[in-house]
C-alpha cells in the first residue's frame, strides 16, 4: 500500500521465519531495539501535540476503504479489530496478538472455523459499548463499503461469495456467528487460510460500530476504540486526533495508551517545506519522501534525526491490459525492458534508499526467487539472476513487433516532487521506444484510488506495494487474481486488470499448500512469480527503504515492519 | 484624414515616419531591442545549440549519464559521498559549452540547451498568445464601439464576463480543464498537452483588457465630425471602419503590443510553472523554473536562469512598450519633431 495491502502467514511460521530474516534490519541511526514489547508506559512523559507533514491526504478517512500506508500507520492507535500485530520494533511486529478479543481464536473443523470471544468492556469513542453485533456488522459492512480487500481477503468467508455479488444487501449469518450471552463469535471459512489470522488484524478488519455508514465514510468519523479518536478531518488542510476518553488500555502488547494528547496531520506542504518544518521543529515527522536535493544536507546535517528501514515492497508501474497499447504483452514486455531501474533509484534518492528490482516478490520475501527476465542479457526463457541494465533495443524491437508504435500513452503518478520526476523519467523512456507519452501528475489524495478505476481509462501509472504480511500471496494474489480486479470501481487493486484464470487456480493452490508444507508452496510462488512476469502486467522498478526524519524534540522512535513508525508511541514531552 | 494630424501640420511626411523616427533616436528603445534580439538569437539557435555545441539531446532523461571535465569523469547525478551517503546531486555549471554549461537538471538534461528550447516556446506562446488578443480585441472593440446598440451590449457583456474572473484564476480553470481533454472548435481540434492550448486560453483571457480601451475609442470616434461626414456621404460601414476609424485606432494597438507580449509570456510562465501550461519534457522557463523548484537548495541556477531571463524580456517589452508610447504621442515628441 501506499499504497498497501496485506497478508498473512501462520503466525509461527512468520515469526520465526521473519526474526531470523530480518534481525538487526535496521541499518540506520535509528535505535531500534529489536523484536520485543515495549516497556511500561511512562506516564510523565505523556502530553503534547505531535504534527505531522505530508502534501496531500491520504483520501477516505473510513478504515475499511482506506488502503495507504499513510492512514494505516493512523489506524493503529485508532481502530482495532479482534487480533492486531504486536507493538514491537522490527520483526517482532509481525507477530499476531490478540486484540479486542480476549485470546488467539481456537481454531476447529480443520482450519476452517475460528472461535473467538470478544472483551468485555471495551467502549467506542462515543461512549458506546462494543458488542458482538458491532462485530458481525463490521464484516458485512466490509463487503457494503467494497473494501478493496473484499475479494482478497475476505472471500473465504462463508457467505462473502454472496457478499461480493450484492454488497449492498451482504448477510454473514452462517459465516460469522455470534452470541451476545457469551460474547462469542465464531468465524466459519469455506476453506483453511493459512493468513486468516494476518487478514483479521489489519485495518479493514477492524470492529466499527454497527451503525457506521454502509458505504464510504469518506470524510465522515466513524468512532474508534483505540487510545486515539479523530476530531476533525479536512483533506485539503488537516487532520486532527486527539485522546480517546473512553480508551483504558486493555494490552500493551496489542494496543498501548499513547503518549502525545493531539496527532496533527498537516497536509498542502511540499515535500520541501516539509523537511524544512521538521529541520525547524515545527513539525515532528514528514511523511512524503524526502526530496532528493534534500538527502544529502538530512544524511549529513541531521544524521542523528535520521531513521533507515528497510522494507519488503516495491515501486512498480501497472500496465492496463485491457487497454492499448499494454493489451499487448509485447509491448508490456517493451517497458519492462526499456526501464532503467537503476536510474529510478537514483531519482529515489541513491543506492542507500532503493535497489533495482524485476521479480515481483521483493527480495527476501517468501517465495522470491533471484531472477530477471528483462535486464540486458536476460530473456523471458532464460532470466538472467539479477537486473544489470536496460535493454532499449530489445525494446524498440518489441514495440515495433507488437505493432503498437506511434500510440499515446498517458502515465498517471502522484504529483509529488519524486513521483513527478520518476513519471517525467518514465515519459522519457516511453518516448524514447516509440510512445506519445504524456505525463499526468494527479494530487497523492486521488491518485491511488484514481489509477484503480477503470473508468478512468489509466493505460499506466506508477504506484507502490508495501507488505501486509510476509506470504507472497499477499503480493501475487492480491495484486494480480482476478478476484482483486472490480471494474468501475475505486477499489479494484488489480490496477492492471490482469486476470488469467489459469494463474488464479495456481495461486489458490499454492496458498492450500502452504497450510501444510511453507516450503513446497513458497516454490510454487516462486514459479508462479515467473509465469506472471512473463505475461508482465506489471514492471516492477525497485524496492526501497523507509527513511523517517523526525525533529530534534521527538522522542521514543520505534519502527514497525508491519505499519512502520508508531505514532501513538512518539514522546513530544 | 486622421485626428492625430493636426490642421496646422505640413502633410510632407506621415505620423507613423515621425514615431518611427522618434522611436530610433529613444534609447530606451535600443537597449530593450537589443536585450530582446540577443534573447530571439538564443532561442533561434537553440537546436543548433543543443546538438552542435552541448551534444545533448534537451528532452531526454539522462540520469546514468557521464561526463569529462578537466580530465575527470563525473556523473552527471553525482551520488553523495558525506554522512550518511544519501541523495543525489545533479552537476553544477561547468562553465563550459559543450558540457552542461549550466548544470544539470534532476532528470540529467542539460540546463542551457533547456533554457534555449524554453525560450523559443516562451516567446512563441507569448507572441502568439498577445496577436490572438490583439486581433479578437481589435475585432471585437471595432464592432461593438461602430455598431452600438444590442451589438455592443451583448459584446459588452460578454466581455464583463471575462473580466469578472481574475486573469490567472480564468487562465488557470481553463487549463485544468483543457489539458486532460483538449479543445474541438469546429473543425480545430488542440489535443491534450498541445502547445496551442497555452496560446488560445491566454490569447482569451486578456481580451477585455484590450477590447474594453479600443471599443471606447471607436465610440469616442463615431462622433467624430470625419466619420459622419463619411456616413453621410454613402460611405459602406467597412469603408467607414477600416479606412476612418481603424487608422484613428492603431497607434493605441501598436502600444498595447509589447505590454500584451509581457503580459501573455509572465501568464504563460505561471502557467508552465504550475504543470498546467507546456508539458514536459517540452520545456518553457515557466517548466524549467518548476524542474529547478525541487533543486533549489543545492542547484539553484537552474531555477535562477530562466527566471532572469524572464524578468529581463519583461523589463525589455515595457521599456519598448513605452518607447512605442512616447513615439507615437505628440505631446511627448521633442520640439520640432511634428
Amino acid at each position: 500500500m501506499r499504497k498497501r495491502p496485506l497478508h498473512l502467514a501462520s503466525v509461527l511460521a512468520v515469526a520465526t521465519l521473519l526474526l531470523s530474516a530480518c534481525s538487526g534490519s535496521s541499518d540506520s541511526a535509528s535505535t531500534s531495539t529489536g523484536g520485543s514489547s515495549f516497556g511500561a508506559y511512562e506516564k510523565d512523559k505523556a502530553g503534547g501535540i505531535v504534527t505531522f507533514v505530508a502534501s496531500a491526504a491520504g483520501g477516505t478517512l473510513d478504515p475499511k476503504v482506506n488502503y495507504t500506508a499513510q492512514y494505516w500507520q493512523l489506524y493503529q492507535a485508532s481502530y482495532d479489530g479482534l487480533l492486531g500485530f504486536k507493538y514491537a520494533d522490527d520483526a517482532g511486529s509481525f507477530e499476531i496478538v490478540p486484540n479486542l478479543a480476549e485470546a488467539l481464536p481456537e481454531v476447529s473443523n480443520d482450519g476452517k472455523t475460528l472461535t473467538f470471544k470478544l472483551r468485555k468492556g471495551i467502549k467506542f469513542s462515543d461512549g458506546s459499548d462494543v458488542t458482538v453485533n458491532d462485530v458481525k456488522a463490521s464484516f458485512e459492512r466490509i463487503f457494503k463499503v467494497l473494501s478493496p480487500t473484499a475479494g482478497g481477503f475476505y472471500n473465504g468467508i462463508v457467505g462473502a461469495d454472496a457478499c461480493l455479488k450484492a454488497p449492498a444487501t451482504c448477510k454473514l449469518d452462517q459465516g460469522v456467528v455470534v452470541d451476545a450471552a457469551t460474547n462469542s463469535v465464531v468465524l466459519n471459512l469455506v476453506a483453511a487460510d493459512e493468513t486468516i489470522q494476518s487478514k483479521l488484524a489489519v485495518p479493514h478488519a477492524a470492529i466499527n460500530p454497527a451503525n457506521a455508514p454502509a458505504k464510504d465514510a469518506g470524510t465522515t468519523i466513524i468512532p474508534t476504540t483505540g487510545p486515539y479518536m479523530y476530531k476533525s478531518y479536512d483533506p485539503n488542510k488537516e487532520l486532527i486526533m486527539v485522546r480517546n476518553p473512553y480508551f483504558k488500555e486493555w494490552s500493551h502488547d496489542a494496543q498501548p495508551q499513547g503518549y502525545p494528547d493531539e496527532i496533527h496531520f498537516k497536509f498542502g506542504l511540499t515535500a520541501t517545506a516539509q523537511v524544512t518544518a521538521v529541520q525547524n521543529d515545527q513539525a515532528n515527522w514528514m511523511f512524503d519522501p524526502i526530496p532528493s536535493d534534500r538527502l544529502n544536507e538530512i544524511g549529513t546535517k541531521y544524521a542523528d534525526q535520521v531513521h533507515i528501514q528497510p522494507l519488503t515492497a516495491m515501486w512498480y508501474l501497472p500496465m492496463n491490459v485491457n487497454l492499448a497499447p499494454f493489451n499487448n504483452v509485447k509491448a508490456r514486455q517493451a517497458v519492462n525492458y526499456a526501464l532503467d531501474r537503476a536510474a529510478m533509484v537514483k531519482i529515489f534518492g541513491g543506492e542507500k534508499l532503493a535497489a533495482p528490482v524485476c521479480s515481483f516478490l521483493p527480495p527476501g520475501f517468501p517465495g522470491h526467487v533471484d531472477y530477471c527476465q528483462y535486464t540486458a542479457g536476460g530473456s523471458v526463457e532464460s532470466p538472467a539472476s539479477a537486473w544489470s541494465a536496460p535493454d532499449i533495443e530489445m525494446a524498440k524491437k518489441l514495440v515495433e513487433e507488437s505493432g503498437t508504435k506511434g500510440q499515446k500513452v498517458g502515465i498517471v503518478v502522484s504529483d509529488d516532487e519524486v513521483n513527478k520526476q520518476m513519471g517525467e523519467y518514465i515519459q522519457s523512456v516511453l518516448t524514447e521506444i516509440g510512445y506519445k507519452a504524456t505525463l499526468k501528475p494527479i494530487s497523492g489524495n486521488i491518485q491511488f484510488t484514481y489509477i484503480q478505476n477503470t473508468n478512468n481509462k489509466v493505460q499506466i501509472s506508477l504506484s507502490q506495494w508495501y507488505q501486509d504480511y510476509p506470504a507472497a500471496s499477499d503480493f501475487l494474489y492480491i495484486l494480480l487474481s482476478c478476484g482483486s480486479f472490480t471494474p468501475g470501481s475505486d477499489s479494484s487493486i488489480n490496477m492492471a486488470g490482469y486476470c488469467n484464470k489459469g494463474l488464479d487456480a495456481k495461486m489458490q493452490k499454492a496458498m492450500t499448500l502452504g497450510l501444510t508444507d511453507a516450503a513446497a508452496a513458497n516454490k510454487m510462488w516462486g514459479d508462479i512469480d515467473k509465469e506472471v512476469m512473463a505475461d508482465a502486467p506489471v514492471a516492477v522498478a525497485f524496492t526501497p527503504k523507509q527513511v523517517d526524519f523526525i525533529s530534534k524534540g521527538t522522542k521514543n522512535y520505534h519502527f514497525s515492519k508491519q505499519y512502520k513508525m508508531f505514532v501513538s508511541q512518539l514522546q513530544v514531552k | 484624414m486622421s485626428i492625430n494630424e493636426p490642421a496646422s501640420v505640413t502633410l510632407s511626411e506621415s505620423p507613423g515616419k515621425i514615431a518611427l523616427r522618434t522611436l530610433a533616436r529613444d534609447r530606451r528603445s535600443w537597449i530593450s531591442l537589443s536585450i530582446l534580439g540577443v534573447i530571439l538569437l538564443l532561442a533561434l539557435i537553440a537546436p543548433f545549440y543543443a546538438s552542435s555545441i552541448a551534444h545533448t539531446d534537451p528532452f531526454k532523461s539522462t540520469l546514468n549519464a557521464t561526463i569529462s571535465v578537466g580530465g575527470v569523469t563525473r556523473q552527471v547525478l553525482e551520488p553523495s559521498t558525506e554522512g550518511l551517503g544519501l541523495g543525489i546531486t545533479p552537476i553544477g555549471p561547468t562553465g563550459r559549452p559543450g558540457a552542461y554549461f549550466l548544470g544539470a537538471d534532476n532528470q540529467g538534461r542539460d540546463v542551457a540547451a533547456r533554457l534555449l528550447y524554453g525560450a523559443r516556446n516562451t516567446l512563441f506562446i507569448g507572441v502568439s498568445a498577445a496577436l490572438v488578443t490583439i486581433l479578437l480585441s481589435l475585432l471585437i472593440g471595432l464592432i461593438a464601439g461602430y455598431r452600438r446598440g444590442f451589438v455592443d451590449s451583448v459584446l459588452s457583456r460578454l466581455l464583463d464576463v471575462i473580466w469578472a474572473f481574475p486573469v490567472y484564476l480564468l487562465s488557470i480553470s481553463l487549463s485544468v480543464v483543457l489539458l486532460t481533454s483538449g479543445l474541438s472548435l469546429g473543425f480545430i481540434h488542440f489535443g491534450p498537452g498541445s502547445i496551442a492550448l497555452p496560446i488560445f486560453i491566454i490569447g482569451i483571457v486578456y481580451i477585455p483588457y484590450v477590447a474594453r480601451p479600443i471599443r471606447g475609442q471607436v465610440l469616442a470616434l463615431r462622433e467624430r465630425e470625419f466619420v459622419r461626414a463619411a456616413v453621410g456621404s454613402g460611405a459602406k460601414h467597412s469603408t467607414i471602419i477600416f479606412r476612418e476609424i481603424l487608422p484613428n485606432v492603431l497607434p493605441s494597438v501598436l502600444v498595447f503590443i509589447p505590454i500584451m507580449f509581457a503580459l501573455a509570456m509572465l501568464t504563460e510562465s505561471a502557467l508552465s510553472f504550475l504543470s498546467i501550461g507546456v508539458q514536459p519534457p517540452q520545456a518553457s522557463w515557466g517548466t524549467i523554473i518548476n524542474d529547478g523548484l525541487g533543486l533549489l537548495y543545492t542547484r539553484p541556477i537552474v531555477a535562477l536562469a530562466p527566471g532572469l531571463l524572464i524578468v529581463l524580456t519583461a523589463a525589455s517589452l515595457n521599456l519598448f512598450g513605452d518607447a512605442v508610447r512616447d513615439g507615437l504621442d505628440p505631446k511627448t515628441r521633442p520640439r520640432g519633431d511634428s
